[in-house]
C-alpha cells in the first residue's frame, strides 16, 4: 500500500502517475483529462498495442471522428484481428488527444499484438469447445461465425475479434479470443450474466480481454462486482455509475478518485491475486518494463492511463528479471494495424460487436453536456419524440426531471442515472408505452454516430484479403468490361461465382449476373464484370463489416436480414446466401425467415416465398450446402399455408381467384419437390397438402376455377377416383350451378397448364358431363361463358382440339373406350392391323435402342445426362 | 344521486372499522393494519406532507420486506419493482398518476393499497362509469337543505375528490376511461389548478398539501373515451404489466382456481397443476406471439387472453371434470374453454389457432393427448 500513498499524494515525485480506468467510463475520462492538466507529464503511456503507436499521430487529423477503432491484424491472415474500440468519451481516447494536443509523445505500452494475436492462433483449435460457455463476453458474441475455423483460415475471426473487444473494450487483445469460439451469434449478444460479468468490470477490461484461455473462464472474477457487492449494490454497472461517473466534474484534487480506485482494486488483487486473469500477469509485466524504459527517459513525468485493474501490478516493484522471464518464448504472428471507423452501435452490447457498454450514447451526453446533464437529455429526448410526431411539450421535459431527480431520492442515488431517467420519459413522456422508449433507446441511449478515419490511415485487412483472393483465383480486376462464363462444377470457377456472390452482398458491384447464352443449367453462370475506381472506396467502407470477404460477406447478411421487411427480401437474401455460400449467415436468416413468414398473414405472400425456398433447396443441392435448416423452414412455411389457404380461398373476385389458383399450382408444385427432400417434420406433407385440397374442392365459397384446379391435382395425383371426380364435376355442372362459376371450374379442371385436353380425350365420361352441361345452357346466358370456355379450349393443341371436336360429333360417352373398339374416329378402320403396325417396331427399337445390350447401357446414360442437364 | 351515496359510505366505513370480520372484503387499510403500524413505527425517512409513510415506506409495503425489528411486511404486488418505485414517486411529485393495463392486472388493487399507506384511507373513491356524473367529481347539492335555506356550504354534498382535496387525502378514480369526456375534463382544473371552485357560492376549495389523484384506466378495451391530451399531460402513466413469468402466471391461476373452486364446492382435482401450466403456457404464447422457447414467432389473436380469463378457463374446465368426467382435469375439458377464449373472431382467430395447433403444439412432446382434444373441438 505504500506505493499507492506515493502515488496519491506525490503524483510527479514518488513514481509515476498512474491513471486506473474504466475503459469507455466518461467519468474516468473526465477524471483523466484533469488529472492530466494538473500534472502536465511529459510523457504519456496508454494501454493498447504498442503497434499503433505511429498512428497515433493520426489522431490529431481533422477528418478523424471517434468512434474508432484500431484494428490489428494477422498479415498473412486478416481474419485473425482484435480490435480496440475508441469512442470520444474513452479516457484512452482523451488521453491521446491530449497527448496530441500538448505535443507530448504518447506511446501504448501492452503486450504487442504479435502476441496476442498469435496467442489466440494457438488456442483457435484446442480450447474452442470452451468458449462458447465460458465467455459469452469476449467470445460468444462471435457473429455466428465459429464453425469450421480450422478450415476457413481465420474467416470466423473477422466477426470473431470484434465481439471478442466486448468486455474487452478497450484493451482487449485477447479479444482474438474471437477467432474461433461461440458458435451461434445469440450467445454473444445475449450472453447475459457473462457478458454483464465481463462488461461490467469496466476497470477491468481484462475480464473480457483475456476471455481467450476458457479454461479459467469460471474462476476469473469481477472486481467490479467484488466492490459493488460490498458497497451493497446488486448491480455493479450500477455502483460504478453512482461512485464515478455521476461525481460532478473533478473539484479540489484531480488525483483523489484515481487514488481511491487504486486502494480498492490493491485491496481485491490481494485477496484474489490475478483473478484467473493469467495473461494479465503476462501483459502487467511487459507494461512495468515500458514503465521503467520510460522512466529512465522522462525521470518521474510520466503519465500511464490503464485498466483500474492493473495499477496495483504497475506500482509493484519486481526485479527486471522475473519480468523478462515472464515474456520469454512468446509466440508470434506478423501484424498490422491500422485505424477503422467504428459505431456507436458496435460499441453496445446489443450488436453482437459491443464493447461492452449499453449506453454509448447517454456516456457521450455525460461526457460532452458541460452542466445540467438530465435537463439537457429530457430535452434531447422531447425534441426526438418531437420529431416523430409525438406531442411533448416543455411541461412535459420538466415534470420528467422532477419526476427521475425524485426517483433518484428515492432510490438512494446521488443522480438520475440511465435507469431513472428511461422510467421518467416513459411515464411521462410516453404514456407508459414502450414503443417511443425504444425508439429513444436506439436513436439516443445507443445512438446513431458513425466514427470516421483520415484517407492517409493504412489499408483495411478487406482490401488484403480480396486481393489474395484475386491472386488465387486468378481474377484480376479491370475496368474493360468483359463477360465471364462459369461452370460451377470446376473448383475455381464455384470460387469465383462465390467471391462475385459474396461482394454483391456488400454492395460492391464488381459483378453483375447476366443471362447465360444457351444452356439454363443451374451449374452455369454468366457474369459481366467491370472494376469502378469507386469500389475500392466500397471495399473500405465494408471494411466496418468484417475483415475477410467471407466474414464481412456473411455479418452483412445477418445485418440485411433483420432490416428486411417484406417476406420476399428474406426468402431473396436466404437465395443470396445459398448462391455466395455463406452457411453461417444462413441461421439467422432463417430464423428471421420464419419470424416473418409466422407473422405474414397473407398466404399469397407465403405461397409466392415457398417456391423460392424449394429453389433455393434445390441450388444448394447443386453446390452441395448444407440445406437442414432451409428444407425445416420451408416445411414451416407450407405448413402455415396449409393452414391459411382454405380461409384465404373465399370470397375472392375472379382476378383474385385467378391469382391464388397459381399460387396453388406453385404450393402443390413446390410441396412435390419438397417431400423428396428428407428432413425433420416433413413427415406426410404431401398427404397433408391433399387434404387441404380435399377440403378446397368441396368448399363452395371457393372459386369455381380454384376448385376446379384442386379436384384436377388430386386426380392427377391419383388421390381422387375418376368415378369421384365425375362426381363432382356433375355436382358443378348441375343446373343449380351459376354458368359462370361452372364455366370457371371447367377453366381450372382442364384448362391452363394442366396438360391440355388430353384427359377430355381420355375419359369420355367428363367430355360427355361438359357436352352435357353446354349443350344445356340457354341461348341468352351462353354468350357470358362463351369467353371463359374460349380461353379454356383455344388453349390446346391443335390435334387434341380436332379430336376433342371428333368426340364431341359423334357423341361422347357411346364408346365404351378406345381399346374396346366398336366405331372408329371417321376415316380409320374400326380394329387394328397388327401385322402392319408392325412393320414400324424396328424402327422404334432403334430408336429407343433396344435393340442391342450394349447399346441399351449407351442409350441410358445418354438419357439420364439428358435429365441431368434439363434439371 | 351522489348526494345520498356520501354519507352511507362514510357510514359503512365506520361499520367496518367496527367489525371488520363481517365484512365480505374488508379494506386494505383494516386488512393490513399491522403491518402499516409496524411499518409507521419504524420508518424514520422524511415523509411528504400529510403522508403517513415516507415513500420508501410506500413501497416496501407494497413489494414486501422484512423490517428491521422481524416484521414480515407480505408484498401486495409481485411485479417489477421499477413500476411501484415509478408509482410512489409520482405522487410524491403531486403529479397524478395513471395507472394502465389490461384487464386482471391489479390496477384497482395497487390504487387501493397505494392509497392505504399514503392517506391511510382508501375509501375516497369514485367509481368511473358511463353514467358518472360530474357531481360525483366536484360536488352535489343537499336539495332539501338547498330549498330550505338557499346555497351554502351545508347544502353543499361534497365529492370524494373534494373531499381529498380539502384534507390533504389521495383520491381514486376507478375506470377513467369509462366517464364521458366533458366529465372527465372537470379534473383538469382540479390536476393543475389544484383548486375546485364552487361558483354557486363564490368560493373555491383548494387543495391542501398531500392532496392527489389516483386513476385506473383500461387500455385494452374498444370503445372507450380516451382522455383528452390536455388531462393526459396532467398524469404520469404507469403500464402493469401482466405476469412476468410462467411460474408466477401458474401459481396466480392455481391459487384463485382453488379459492374459486372452494366457493363453488366443486371436489379438488388431484393432478390439476399439468393442465393449468398448459393453458397458462398456451395463453402466454398466443399472447406474447412467440413461443416459451423464444423459437417461432406466432400470431396473436384479438382477445386478450388475461390472466383472469385463464382462470375461468380452468375452473370450467374443473367443472366439467367435477360433473361430467372422472373428477380428473383433463386436456379435453379446457380444449374447449380455450378455443372459446383465443377465438373471438371467427375468421383471422381461427386460422391463428389452427397455425398454433400445427405448428406449435403438434410438435411438443407430451402434448399429444391436448392436440388431439383441440383437434376434436376445433373441427
Amino acid at each position: 500500500m505504500t506505493g499507492l500513498e506515493k502515488g496519491g499524494r506525490a503524483t510527479v515525485g514518488g513514481g509515476p502517475l498512474l491513471l486506473g480506468v474504466r475503459h469507455h467510463g466518461p467519468g474516468s475520462a473526465r477524471a483523466v483529462r484533469a488529472a492530466l492538466d494538473a500534472a502536465r507529464p511529459r510523457v504519456v503511456l496508454i494501454e493498447g498495442p504498442p503497434e499503433a503507436d505511429t498512428l497515433i499521430p493520426l489522431a490529431a487529423e481533422e477528418d478523424m471522428r471517434p468512434p474508432v477503432a484500431l484494428l490489428a491484424h494477422a498479415v498473412d491472415e486478416p481474419g485473425r484481428s482484435a480490435f480496440w474500440p475508441l469512442a470520444e468519451f474513452s479516457p484512452e481516447w482523451v488521453a491521446i488527444r491530449w497527448a496530441v494536443e500538448h505535443e507530448v509523445p504518447a506511446r501504448f505500452i501492452d503486450l504487442p499484438a504479435t502476441h496476442t494475436l498469435a496467442w489466440g492462433k494457438d488456442e483457435g483449435a484446442g480450447e474452442r469447445p470452451g468458449e462458447g460457455v465460458g465467455d459469452g463476453d469476449g467470445a460468444g458474441s462471435d457473429a455466428g461465425s465459429g464453425a469450421g475455423s480450422g478450415a476457413g483460415p481465420g474467416s470466423e475471426a473477422g466477426s470473431g475479434a470484434g465481439p471478442g473487444s466486448d468486455a474487452g473494450s478497450g484493451a482487449g487483445p485477447g479479444s482474438d479470443a474471437g477467432s474461433g469460439s461461440g458458435p451461434d451469434s445469440d450467445a454473444g449478444s445475449e450472453s447475459g450474466p457473462g457478458s454483464d460479468a465481463g462488461s461490467g468490470a469496466g476497470p477491468d477490461p481484462e475480464a473480457g480481454s483475456t476471455a481467450a484461455p476458457a479454461a479459467d473462464a469460471d474462476v476469473r472474477i469481477d472486481p467490479l462486482a467484488v466492490l459493488a457487492e460490498a458497497a451493497g449494490y446488486d448491480d455493479p454497472e450500477r455502483w460504478w455509475e453512482d461512485v464515478v461517473e455521476h461525481r460532478g466534474s473533478a473539484e479540489g484534487d484531480a488525483f483523489a478518485p484515481f487514488v481511491v480506485l487504486e486502494e480498492a482494486m490493491g485491496a481485491l488483487r490481494e485477496a484474489y491475486g490475478s483473478g484467473g486473469h493469467d495473461r494479465a500477469l503476462v501483459r502487467e509485466a511487459y507494461m512495468r518494463l515500458q514503465v521503467r524504459a520510460a522512466r529512465m527517459e522522462f525521470e518521474d513525468e510520466v503519465a500511464v492511463v490503464c485498466g483500474a485493474w492493473h495499477v496495483p501490478a504497475l506500482r509493484q516493484k519486481t526485479a527486471v528479471s522475473a519480468d523478462r522471464a515472464l515474456l520469454k518464448g512468446l509466440p508470434k504472428v506478423k501484424t498490422d494495424m491500422t485505424w477503422v471507423p467504428w459505431t456507436h452501435r458496435r460499441l453496445s452490447r446489443v450488436s453482437g460487436y459491443g464493447a461492452g457498454i449499453d449506453s454509448p450514447g447517454w456516456y457521450g451526453h455525460l461526457f460532452a453536456a458541460p452542466d445540467r446533464p438530465i435537463e439537457r437529455w429530457m430535452t434531447k429526448v422531447a425534441g426526438l419524440l418531437r420529431e416523430e410526431d409525438r406531442i411533448v411539450s416543455s411541461a412535459h421535459v420538466i415534470e420528467a426531471v422532477r419526476l427521475a431527480e425524485t426517483l433518484a431520492a428515492m432510490r438512494g442515488r446521488p443522480l438520475p442515472g440511465l435507469g431513472e431517467t428511461t422510467d421518467a420519459v416513459r411515464a411521462v413522456m410516453c404514456e407508459g408505452s414502450d414503443v417511443p422508449l425504444a425508439l429513444v433507446h436506439d436513436r439516443l441511449v445507443v445512438g446513431d454516430v458513425l466514427g470516421e478515419v483520415p484517407q492517409s490511415a493504412p489499408a483495411v485487412p478487406l482490401q488484403r484479403d480480396l486481393d489474395r483472393i484475386q491472386r488465387r483465383l486468378r481474377l484480376k480486376p479491370e475496368a474493360l468490361e468483359r463477360e465471364l462464363e462459369l461452370d460451377l462444377r470446376k473448383e475455381t470457377d464455384a470460387g469465383r461465382s462465390r467471391l462475385l456472390h459474396r461482394l454483391r452482398l456488400l454492395g460492391i458491384g464488381w459483378g453483375e449476373p447476366a443471362v447465360s447464352r444457351g444452356s439454363t443449367g443451374t451449374f452455369r453462370e454468366t457474369w459481366r464484370l467491370r472494376w469502378e475506381p469507386e469500389l475500392s472506396v466500397r471495399v473500405a467502407e465494408a471494411g466496418v463489416w468484417g475483415t475477410t470477404v467471407f466474414a464481412a460477406a456473411t455479418a452483412k447478411a445477418e445485418a440485411d436480414a433483420l432490416g428486411a421487411q417484406a417476406l420476399a427480401d428474406v426468402t431473396g437474401l436466404a437465395e443470396r446466401c445459398l448462391l455466395a455460400e455463406l452457411p453461417d449467415a444462413l441461421p439467422v436468416v432463417m430464423r428471421i425467415l420464419a419470424d416473418r413468414a409466422a407473422l405474414d398473414t397473407d398466404v399469397g405472400h407465403l405461397a409466392q416465398a415457398l417456391p423460392a425456398l424449394v429453389r433455393s433447396l434445390r441450388y444448394g443441392d447443386v453446390r452441395g450446402t448444407d440445406t437442414g435448416a432451409l428444407a425445416g423452414v420451408a416445411a414451416g412455411l407450407a405448413e402455415r399455408i396449409f393452414v391459411g389457404l382454405p380461409p384465404a380461398c373465399a370470397a375472392l373476385d375472379a382476378d383474385a381467384a385467378e391469382e391464388m389458383r397459381r399460387h396453388v399450382d406453385a404450393v402443390h408444385g413446390a410441396v412435390g419437390l419438397l417431400a423428396d427432400v428428407p428432413a425433420p417434420r416433413h413427415g406426410d406433407l404431401r398427404g397433408r397438402w391433399h387434404s387441404v385440397l380435399r377440403v378446397l374442392s368441396v368448399r363452395d365459397t371457393v372459386p369455381g376455377v380454384i376448385r376446379g384446379r384442386t379436384v384436377r391435382l388430386l386426380l392427377d395425383d391419383g388421390e381422387l377416383g375418376q368415378d369421384e371426380a365425375a362426381r363432382l364435376m356433375g355436382l358443378v355442372l348441375s343446373p343449380g350451378t351459376p354458368l359462370a362459376d361452372a364455366a370457371a371450374w371447367i377453366e381450372g379442371f382442364v384448362g391452363g397448364g394442366s396438360g391440355g385436353g388430353m384427359l377430355l380425350v381420355h375419359d369420355e365420361r367428363l367430355l360427355g358431363l361438359v357436352d352435357a352441361w353446354l349443350t344445356g345452357v340457354p341461348a341468352d346466358a351462353f354468350t357470358d361463358v362463351l369467353s371463359l370456355l374460349r380461353r379454356t379450349f383455344s388453349a390446346y393443341e391443335p390435334g387434341v382440339r380436332r379430336t376433342l371436336g371428333e368426340l364431341v360429333r359423334r357423341g361422347p360417352g357411346e364408346r365404351r373406350g378406345v381399346t374396346a373398339a366398336g366405331s372408329g374416329i371417321p376415316g380409320f378402320a374400326d380394329g387394328l392391323d397388327s401385322a402392319r403396325a408392325a412393320a414400324v417396331l424396328p424402327v422404334v427399337r432403334l430408336l429407343l435402342g433396344l435393340g442391342e445390350v450394349t447399346q441399351g447401357a449407351e442409350g441410358n446414360g445418354v438419357d439420364n445426362n439428358l435429365a441431368g442437364v434439363a434439371g | 344521486m351522489s348526494v345520498s351515496v356520501e354519507p352511507t359510505t362514510v357510514e359503512a366505513t365506520g361499520v367496518l372499522a367496527k367489525e371488520p370480520a363481517e365484512a365480505l372484503r374488508p379494506h386494505a387499510e383494516d386488512a393490513f393494519a399491522g403491518e402499516l403500524a409496524a411499518l409507521a413505527a419504524q420508518d424514520d425517512r422524511p415523509r411528504p406532507a400529510r403522508w403517513k409513510l415516507s415513500p420508501w415506506a410506500v413501497a416496501t409495503y407494497l413489494l414486501g420486506g422484512t423490517l428491521p425489528d422481524g416484521t414480515v411486511i407480505t408484498p401486495k404486488y409481485v411485479g417489477p419493482r421499477r413500476i411501484v418505485e415509478v408509482a410512489v414517486t409520482t405522487l410524491a411529485t403531486d403529479r397524478a398518476l395513471l395507472l394502465l393495463g389490461v384487464p386482471g392486472t391489479a390496477k384497482t388493487w395497487v390504487s387501493e393499497h397505494l392509497t392505504t399507506a399514503v392517506s391511510g384511507d382508501s375509501t375516497l373513491l369514485v367509481q368511473g362509469t358511463a353514467g358518472t356524473p360530474e357531481e360525483a367529481i366536484r360536488y352535489g347539492w343537499n336539495y332539501a337543505q338547498l330549498l330550505a335555506n338557499g346555497p351554502s356550504r351545508d347544502a353543499l354534498v361534497p365529492s370524494p375528490v373534494m373531499r381529498a382535496m380539502a384534507q390533504g387525502m389521495t383520491a381514486r378514480v376507478e375506470e377513467l376511461t369509462r366517464i364521458p369526456a366533458d366529465v372527465q375534463d372537470t379534473l383538469i382544473t382540479i390536476l393543475s389548478e389544484k383548486t375546485l371552485p364552487i361558483p354557486e357560492l363564490g368560493q373555491e376549495v383548494q387543495a391542501v398539501r398531500g392532496f392527489n389523484l389516483i386513476a385506473t384506466a383500461n387500455d385494452r378495451d374498444r370503445g372507450v373515451n380516451d382522455l383528452s391530451s390536455a388531462l393526459r399531460r396532467r398524469f404520469n402513466t404507469v403500464v402493469l404489466p401482466l405476469p412476468e413469468s410462467v411460474e408466477a402466471e401458474v401459481d396466480i391461476v392455481s391459487r384463485r382456481v382453488d379459492q374459486i373452486g372452494r366457493s363453488l364446492d366443486l371436489p379438488a382435482a388431484p393432478d390439476g397443476i399439468d393442465e393449468i401450466r398448459r393453458v397458462v403456457t398456451v395463453f402466454r404464447e398466443l399472447r406474447d406471439g412467440v413461443t416459451s422457447d423464444g423459437r417461432t414467432k406466432l400470431k396473436s389473436p384479438s382477445g386478450t387472453l388475461s390472466t383472469a380469463e385463464a382462470i375461468s378457463v380452468v375452473t370450467s374446465g374443473l367443472a366439467l371434470a367435477a360433473h361430467f368426467g372422472d373428477g380428473v382435469l383433463r386436456s379435453g375439458d379446457v380444449a374447449a374453454g380455450i378455443l372459446g377464449a383465443v377465438v373471438r373472431d371467427p375468421a383471422a382467430d381461427r386460422v391463428i389457432w389452427q397455425e398454433y395447433l400445427e405448428a406449435v403444439v403438434r410438435e411438443r412432446d407430451g402434448w399429444k393427448d391436448f392436440y388431439r382434444a383441440c383437434r376434436e373441438v376445433s373441427a
